[in-house]
């Protein structure tokens, strides 16, 4: 519900009459709850810069949070979330540091009886109530930004792309290979094979326990494009458990090269290519 | 309307195609390189792509044609340069352009050329054993 | 829940290079990936052309669209041409009237999240076509 334009005046005059009890008050109480993880300056002018912000709202007549008069507020509220959510500091500890202003506001109007302050403080305790939840709502965005950005660092970390000789590049996959990851490590081997300008790419899937049917299909889907953008890809190290699924699964490899092992494709590649391969003595069987 | 430059190297007729061709400038692009062939006598085409962003199903079609029409010619035609984007693009599309033949950048489709042209390069001498492996 | 859509008017060759550079504006600002741009941009290039070769001529509509989870594009192509009789047909791998490689229909629904058509014989076709954020 919507403040009235009486009430956001009076509280404004409230929150400017008593702004240095209410920031030392206000203070305290958020300190309380972080438990000294931040310090005692950083949070008093924090508090500082939120009251004032509230009471430059209703100042400006703002009667509910999604006014145009509080569009700075809401841009402070942002910020504090986004710090926090930052800082490690959990959803609650974010939510309290705007409800605390509540029990601040209670100290300053002491006990009373008065018909009037009773209803502004319930109006005030309302728009409190949709300041927090904005505040939640941002650091709940905020979290999920970081975390899917870690997850994609992670992705990338878990997929190194090496150059294994002169016009050769090696992709190791290891561990579970779910889509998105396939997609994501399809994507860096071809921009690998530009970039490096190697015509040749073995993908070594030693290291994956399983395939399902859209993993198998994403790295058909590679060797096709690197077909297009005239590049080999060699398969290495399918486990007989994946080659059952692939042809369990109907999916057709094709003229797709597969070796058994990394070594076996890097032979087989410099062999295609004529280079000249100088290996130990070695007896084939 | 613009026109795509086609320049010759020695032996080898090189397009490098740098703008968002409308579907006409495509069509000219492939009676100019017909013309090109059969005017220099080259062998070998080579049609760079790295510039462009995209490659429907009217460009690729293009493309093959010129393929086609170069070998009746007499020409080789290599396509290079293709982005990863554009090519898992086509892949999903359906298009897989059979009968192109493609190279990662100019100087590999210069050398591939070079290598169907039967011009064996120095350090290749032993060319007629396909497997480098030694056979024990 | 559109944001401001533009449009496109398409009566030329010309006109189809426009909507692919439109429809690339639009994907970077809707901050789709650079494999998902080019998605899209081919799929457009495709309808693009076939309003303007089958359908005559029509327009082509972009816009940034969000629902509750992500955010996207929505295109639509519309023309007041002769309409597709069998749809079944018009959208199988390789079918063409017009000597092209048969492609762009069947080739855009796989390019996009989601593909709508709405067409009848002699009422014109319009097709709408969106591409979600990852
Ligand atoms: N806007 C349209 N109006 C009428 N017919 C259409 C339209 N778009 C596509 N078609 C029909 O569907 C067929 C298949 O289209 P498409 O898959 O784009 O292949 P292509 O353009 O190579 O013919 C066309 O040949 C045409 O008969
Ligand atoms: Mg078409």
């Amino acid at each position: 519900m919507a403040l009235s334009p009486d009430e956001s005046g009076r509280l404004a005059d409230l929150l400017s009459e008593h702004a240095d009890g209410l920031v030392v008050h206000w203070a305290e109480l958020v300190g309380n709850g972080l438990q000294g993880r931040m310090s005692r300056p950083e949070l008093e002018r924090q508090t500082r810069d939120l009251q004032k912000g509230f009471q430059q709202a209703f100042a400006a007549g703002a009667r509910d949070l999604t006014d145009e008069e509080a569009g700075e507020l809401r841009a402070q509220l942002g910020e504090l979330s986004s710090n926090r959510a930052r800082q490690g500091f959990s959803a609650n500890e974010t939510a309290i540091s705007v409800f605390a202003l509540k029990d601040a506001v209670l100290g300053v109007i002491g006990d009373t009886s008065d018909a009037q302050t009773l209803r502004d403080f319930v109006a005030f305790s309302g728009f409190i109530d949709r300041a927090a939840l904005f505040t939640f709502d941002s650091y709940v965005r905020v979290r999920e930004a970081l975390i899917a950005d870690q997850a994609e660092q992670l992705l990338e970390l878990s997929t190194p792309v090496v150059k294994l000789w002169e016009g050769v590049v090696a992709v190791p996959l290891v561990g579970t290979l779910d889509s998105a990851r396939a997609q994501v490590v399809m994507e860096r081997l071809l921009q690998t094979l530009v970039d490096t300008g190697s015509p040749y790419a073995i993908i070594d899937i030693t290291g994956v326990p399983a395939v399902d049917t859209q993993v198998a299909q994403h790295i058909l889907k590679t060797v096709v494009a690197a077909r297009l953008m005239g590049a080999d890809c060699i398969i290495s190290g399918i486990r007989p458990q994946i080659a059952q699924t692939i042809v369990a699964l109907g999916i057709e490899f094709g003229d797709i090269a597969t070796k058994s092992s990394l070594a076996d494709a890097l032979r087989y590649v410099l062999g295609k290519n004529s280079y000249k391969v100088v290996t130990s003595k070695r007896t084939e069987h | 309307m613009e026109r795509v430059p086609v320049l010759k190297i020695g032996d080898i007729l090189l397009v490098s195609i740098q703008i968002d061709m409308e579907d006409q400038v495509a069509l000219q692009l492939q009676e100019d390189l017909a013309e090109k062939i059969v005017t220099t006598g080259c062998h070998g085409v080579i049609i760079d792509i790295s510039a462009l962003d995209i490659v429907d199903s009217f460009v690729g079609r293009t493309l093959a044609t010129i393929a086609s029409v170069s070998r009746v010619l007499d020409a080789e035609t290599v396509v290079v340069g293709m982005r990863p984007a554009v090519a898992i693009t086509l892949v999903e599309l359906g298009l897989s352009l059979p009968g192109i033949r493609t190279a990662l950048n100019v100087e590999l489709g210069i050398e591939m050329l070079a290598r169907s042209r039967g011009e064996v390069w120095q350090d290749d001498e032993d060319e007629g054993d396909p497997a480098a492996v030694p056979a024990s | 829940m559109n944001e401001e859509s533009r449009l496109i008017p398409v009566a030329t060759d010309q006109d189809v290079v426009r909507v692919r550079q439109l429809v690339r504006t639009v994907s970077v600002e809707a901050k789709l990936s650079l494999v998902d741009q080019t998605k899209l941009v081919t799929a457009a290039s495709e309808l693009a052309r076939n309003t303007l070769v089958y359908g005559g001529g029509g327009t082509v509509e972009v816009a940034r669209v969000r629902n509750e989870i992500r955010a996207g594009v929505r295109i639509v192509f519309a023309d007041q041409g002769p309409g597709i009789a069998d749809l079944d047909l018009a959208l199988t791998d390789g079918y063409t009237t017009g000597g092209g490689l048969g492609l762009g229909l069947s080739g855009a629904r796989r390019l996009v999240d989601e593909f709508a058509i709405d067409t009848a014989p002699g009422e014109g076709t319009t097709i709408t076509i969106t591409k979600w954020c990852r």
